[in-house]
């Protein structure tokens, strides 16, 4: 087993050559199942406590303050030392309460994002899941995670909960639709709706880049929609903290309210892979047609690195809207999804289908 | 017993059971999310198919789609406290008698046909190209008409909605 750093595809394949090897073959594929579950749930965890970490601390940079600073140096163990209080709070049981449904939303909400995560390429030959459909099974999964909110609300027994549901099922169906077009466009650009091929396509440049305009139109248009998605800031009225003290999740403690919040920092995560996968080129590094000796130069970062930079500098835009932009009204919020960002999009796919027609991108 | 058989009992067993509680649970909301359980189940046969589209589609339309809309209607309409009641003996003797009905045709439906093996089938991804050609090609197999009627259809839908729930202008408030 070899380690290399720019291509994981040897290392699974040797992995799996051995296990077959070692057991049955059911065996192996469960053993495999069991496998990736374990890292995905480990990755989860840490990224869950790094991404909190991250916002407290940009948040605090922002607002010209510190942040957290006494748990370790710069405060690192702080989300450690907080996840230690919330997994050894009580749970508090609810009077009137939908016992059954109230207990399954957390799990829903965070199953969706699980399952959604498998489908992402982190690095070359490092995917789960690599359907012939990825984009479409993205937004055919996290599609269901709406469910556990609405849910969420509904069985709390609570106003501020049902309340806070509503705006966010309201919310989130209607944005679906800007998020799922703006996708639309690098699938018509590409030709090709599974996620290897879309970031091979970017060999010679990303998409961002080699669409011009109407790739940014849809970049734009991708970053507003899929923000109101995942109900953060300045889209954040399912939990707006000055009016439904904390929206569907009111009624929630301890473990289960842990879920939620971990559920919103690992959706933050999908979207922003999502964005780098398909306009910033996931894993490929940055190319330039014709360039040898620089594309050359950049091959020699490897393709880990290059996710989870552009990654992060996505997230980062995300957060900078959180702390910049005050929160929208309801009605607001729904004029911008259905005056403006759906006509946009619709528009824009026309125009991207004529460029596309026309080949007049590079 | 190999993974896959595995796999087709476990989702047959999930939809079984969750058919049947959907039906009998007397909270309704409960009863919309069993009903999610058995759409999501059945996106698993379709994955289990190796039909990946089919299974999207299945879960964007009915899981994320209709049951959204049935959950998203109880939410506006009813209170967690409301039940159903137990329904009169005899709409429930009639039912089940239906049910015995039906579940026996199907059953002798099954039963009688003579299911033929076929050899070196394999399993092939469906190219997304030729669903798309397919949905508005022209020619053989194409489905361009019946793609545009339904069109044609979903936009009446559509329009009558928004005419259906428009106000009528306030009289009062021109003059105002």
């Amino acid at each position: 087993m070899i380690l290399d750093i720019y291509s994981f595809s040897t290392l699974t394949a040797s992995i799996n050559k051995e296990l077959h090897a070692a057991m049955a073959p059911w065996l192996a594929v469960l053993t495999e199942f069991v496998l990736i579950g374990l890292l995905f749930l480990l990755f989860y965890a840490i990224l869950g406590l790094f991404l909190v970490y991250l916002e407290r601390k940009v948040c605090a940079v922002m607002q010209n303050r510190i942040g957290p600073n006494r748990v370790g140096k710069w405060g690192i163990f702080q989300t450690i030392a907080d996840f230690i209080k919330l997994i050894t709070k009580e749970l508090i049981p609810i009077k009137n309460a939908d016992d059954f449904l109230f207990n399954l939303a957390p799990f829903i909400v965070i199953i969706t994002s699980f399952m959604v995560m498998a489908a992402l390429p982190f690095a070359k030959g490092l995917q789960a899941l690599d359907f012939n459909i990825g984009i479409f099974y993205i937004i055919a999964v996290s599609s269901l995670g709406v469910v556990g909110i609405l849910i969420a609300g509904w069985s709390s027994n609570s106003k501020y909960s049902l309340i806070g549901a509503m705006r966010s099922g309201a919310q989130v169906v209607s944005y679906e639709l800007s998020v799922g077009l703006s996708l639309l466009a690098i699938v018509v650009f590409s030709g090709s709706m599974q996620l290897s091929t879309i970031v091979e396509s970017q060999a010679n440049g990303w998409w961002i880049f080699k669409g011009h305009i109407p790739a940014l139109i849809a970049f734009v248009i991708y970053l507003i929609a899929s923000t109101a998605e995942i109900n953060r800031g300045p889209f954040d009225l399912a939990e707006a903290e000055s009016e439904l003290t904390a929206g569907f999740h009111t009624e929630y403690s301890g473990i289960k309210f842990a879920f939620f919040f971990l559920a919103e920092y690992i959706n933050m995560f999908i979207v922003a892979a999502i964005a780098a996968t398909l306009f910033f080129g996931g894993w490929m590094p940055l190319h330039i047609d014709h360039w040898e000796a620089f594309n050359r130069v950049m091959d020699y970062i490897p393709s880990i690195i290059w996710f989870f930079g552009k990654t992060f500098f996505i997230i980062y835009l995300i957060m900078w809207f959180k702390w910049t932009f005050p929160r929208l009204r309801i009605d607001q919020l729904l004029n911008l999804e259905w005056k403006y960002l759906l006509p946009l999009s619709l528009l824009n796919i026309v125009l991207i289908s004529f460029v596309v027609l026309m080949g007049w991108y590079f | 017993m190999t993974l896959n058989v595995l796999m087709f009992y476990l989702l047959s067993g999930i939809i079984l059971t969750f058919s049947v509680l959907t039906i009998t649970s007397r909270r309704m909301l409960r009863a919309a999310v069993y009903l999610l359980f058995v759409l999501v189940a059945t996106a698993g046969f379709y994955f289990l198919l190796n039909y990946q589209f089919l299974a999207a589609v299945q879960l964007t339309l009915y899981a994320g789609g209709i049951v959204v809309l049935i959950i998203f209607s109880i939410l506006l309409t009813s209170h967690i406290s409301h039940k159903f009641a137990k329904p009169a003996p005899w709409k429930l003797w009639m039912g089940v008698s239906v049910l015995a009905v039906g579940g026996a045709l199907t059953l002798w439906t099954l039963l009688s046909h003579d299911f033929v093996k076929s050899a070196g089938v394999k399993t092939v991804p469906v190219d997304m190209h030729l669903i798309g050609n397919q949905l508005l090609g022209m020619g053989k197999n194409g489905y361009v008409l019946s793609f545009e009627i339904i069109s044609i259809l979903l936009l009446a839908a559509m329009i009558a909605a928004i005419v259906s729930v428009k106000k009528e202008k306030n009289k009062k408030s021109e003059t105002l």
